[in-house]
């Protein structure tokens, strides 16, 4: 920039560029920027999604139990309710009342009754559970805990008296990267496949091009709960995770590559390409700094639009069973609860895990919309 | 045109044949197999086994000889019509898909008629009536449609099926009607029982269709025949129907190949949920036991079925659509 404005002072320069000027000096990834947001709908879900990462990163820490924890005197009941004021309407701040529970034993269900005489506030930064922090550091500080006995649990607890909303953070951390890893994988190997397809064409085009549409044309579900039964039941959960996104990535990765193909295909016929060739470029060359480049927003588009639908495979595998298994912990292995009516009639939280997918779908989708609308800026 | 249907026959068959090995190099994937762990809970109760008898079992059961064998014996037997025997349900595999593939196709096909019926006016209607109140609430419906995952759907219907309405929204029939042989109040009891499972399947592909439907029409919409033949005087309906309604709806209905997957996919997750008879809990329950036969029979069947389908949808389209050319599409 310097160099092309010569001797002209910097500060000049600036006041003279109009509004217009400064949309046609502007970087294809700036105009991106500037498209993006404007999408209102996809800077909202843009934040909330960085939040649930974050969250998920640190889950440890905004847990108010620890994962595992169980208490014998909270089996399936229900969230628990945040007051504000006390039975005579004083003001006390937000805390929670002492709950006890009977089991009737007409239904055989237990029933919970708060008990307004015992008042728990509520602390931020509390020492409470220790934990490990990713398995290394040692920790007890949490976000949000109460005082003395009371106990909090904003999503109830599970049939093992465990809180829903510790173990939903902890899930988040599985369901949401297991998404970001899988399609990492199907990138690699789309971008790969897919390029050797579309930039060398002929006989090996025509090969991978069977391959996907092969891929393409199977229902993935079935092979996928086939594939994830063969996963051996010793398996540590580490390796079970690694398994299960390699699964999910074998029949990703095809309408990843189709994608990439179609768009190089389009792009090696262009001049600069040829002048390239001339010019004596390796492919190598030619294909990192001259194609990739050109079908990167594209790519970006799809990637964001993939991850989603590997989230809603993780979760419907690990709820049949087939997927993630306990001890680990996932937004589908939490929904195995709530399999049948019944369940779900009596406890109907044990289906928040399912807002929680729903919700981050939902703004993988809005990211996505908004990113194709961007992925244009000429337009 | 013959030359194009005899190619698209031969893609299909090295298909299925790839298909075919794939299936059996799953099936053969887990550790194991349910004869060993037959024999082994049987010796645990005291029964004993000689060599000699396990060796003849294995033989019964195909389980005998090198990979390559196992596969031979079993694609060759399969194109004969034998699937191999269950071991858990003892009964041959083409007797308990007899029961339920019909009922998986009849399934899968009212999914994919709904998918279209219910897509298309939505889609035209909203492209028409771009940001109205319809088409917020159709856009909303369909952004959740495409979010949820599908069992959780299935849940929540039959959750909410069954607290307000007291109905049972599992199964495909009625008690009376469930072992009674097929007669025509078993067919209508079906239809009432269908629109559940099929609502449930067919969401994701249909608010995805919306989309489509929606965006294509919409940019048809805004092209210069359309101006021109509004300036023209065209009545308003006659205009869209005839001119870009047709266009925009031709990428959709070349999807239609791509959508047969997926419902068959959606099938078997929705049908273990909602425990319908037809071959995805079968599948399952094959699965978790390692009955290999049987598992790999309904995973080679609803995918051959499934390219099948896809292939019979694109025969039909080039002969509905006179413009798709028969060379090799680029």
């Amino acid at each position: 920039m310097d160099a092309a404005t010569g001797d002209l002072p910097v500060q000049s320069h600036e006041r003279e560029l109009t509004s217009e000027e400064r949309y046609y000096l502007a970087s294809q990834w700036q105009l991106m920027w500037r498209k993006f947001r404007k999408h209102r709908l996809a800077v909202v879900a843009a934040l909330f999604l960085t939040m649930l990462y974050v969250v998920a990163a640190s889950y440890e820490f905004w847990q108010i139990h620890s994962t595992n924890a169980q208490y014998n005197d909270y089996l399936n009941a229900p969230p628990s309710t945040i007051h504000l004021f006390d039975a005579d309407g004083n003001f006390r701040g937000p805390f929670v009342y002492g709950v006890e529970n009977e089991l009737n034993l007409e239904t055989f269900t237990r029933e919970y009754a708060e008990d307004t005489s015992k008042i728990y506030p509520l602390r931020f930064f509390v020492r409470g559970d220790s934990y490990k922090f990713w398995g290394l550091i040692e920790g007890d500080l949490h976000f949000l805990g109460v005082e003395g006995d009371g106990k909090l649990f904003p999503l109830g607890t599970d049939s093992l008296g465990r809180d829903l909303f510790s173990r939903i953070l902890a899930g988040s951390r599985i369901s949401l990267s297991i998404g970001l890893v899988g399609v990492f994988l199907s990138f690699a190997l789309g971008c790969i496949l897919g390029g050797i397809s579309g930039y060398f064409g002929g006989p090996v085009d025509l090969v991978i091009q069977r391959i996907i549409e092969f891929l393409i044309s199977l229902p993935t579900i079935p092979l996928w709960l086939a594939l994830s039964a063969a996963v051996p039941a010793r398996w540590p959960p580490v390796q079970v995770y690694f398994a299960i996104t390699v699964i999910l990535s074998i029949f990703g990765w095809a309408g990843l590559a189709r994608v990439v193909r179609g768009k190089l295909l389009e792009l090696r016929e262009y001049d600069y390409v040829t002048a390239s060739t001339l010019a004596g470029a390796t492919h190598a060359h030619i294909i990192f700094s001259h194609l990739l480049p050109g079908f990167m927003s594209y790519l970006i588009v799809h990637l964001t639009l993939a991850i989603p639908s590997m989230i809603l495979a993780e979760t419907s595998l690990s709820f049949l069973g087939l997927g993630i298994r306990p001890p680990a912990v996932s937004w589908g292995t939490l929904m195995q609860d709530a399999q049948n009516v019944r369940s779900i009639a009596v406890q109907p939280w044990m289906l928040t895990p399912g807002l929680f997918v729903i919700a981050a779908v939902l703004m993988f989708n809005f990211v996505g919309d908004g990113l194709r609308d961007a992925a244009d800026p000429y337009r | 045109m013959w030359g194009y249907v005899l190619r698209r026959v031969s893609y299909m068959l090295l298909t299925i044949w790839a298909l075919s090995f794939v299936v059996f190099v799953i099936i053969q994937l887990p550790p194991g197999d349910y004869l060993s762990t037959y024999i082994s809970s049987q010796q645990a109760q005291g029964n004993t086994f000689d060599d000699a008898a396990i060796a003849a079992l294995r033989r019964q059961y195909g389980l005998d000889g090198t990979f390559f064998d196992q596969y031979w014996k079993w694609i060759t037997n399969f194109l004969q019509g034998d699937m191999g025997r269950s071991f858990e349900w003892n009964q041959p595999v083409t007797v308990l898909l007899a029961e339920r593939l019909p009922l998986t196709m009849i399934l899968s096909i009212s999914t994919l008629i709904f998918v279209y019926i219910v897509a298309i006016p939505i889609g035209i209607y909203s492209a028409l009536n771009q940001y109205s109140l319809g088409d917020y609430v159709f856009s909303t419906i369909g952004f959740i449609g495409l979010a949820i995952p599908n069992f959780m759907l299935a849940l929540i219907l039959m959750y909410v099926l069954f607290k307000y309405f007291g109905l049972s929204a599992g199964g495909l029939f009625s008690d009376q009607y469930a072992t009674a042989p097929w007669s025509l109040g078993k067919v209508l009891d079906l239809f009432q029982h269908l629109w559940v499972p099929v609502i449930v399947i067919g969401m994701a592909g249909t608010a995805g269709l919306i989309r489509v439907m929606r965006g294509s029409l919409l940019d048809e919409l805004g092209k210069q025949y359309v101006v021109t033949a509004r300036a023209k005087g065209v009545r308003e309906r006659r205009l869209i129907f005839k001119y870009p309604v047709r266009i925009a709806i031709n990428p959709i209905v070349s999807t239609i190949g791509w959508q047969l997957p997926r419902i068959v996919s959606g099938e078997t997750i929705v049908a273990i949920v909602l425990s319908l008879p037809t071959t995805g809990p079968l599948l399952y329950r094959a699965l978790l036991s390692q009955d290999m036969y049987l598992a790999g029979s309904i995973v080679l069947t609803l995918g051959v079925l499934t390219l099948v389908g896809t292939f019979i949808s694109d025969i039909l389209l080039v002969m509905v659509d006179p413009r798709i050319s028969f060379e090799k599409k680029a």
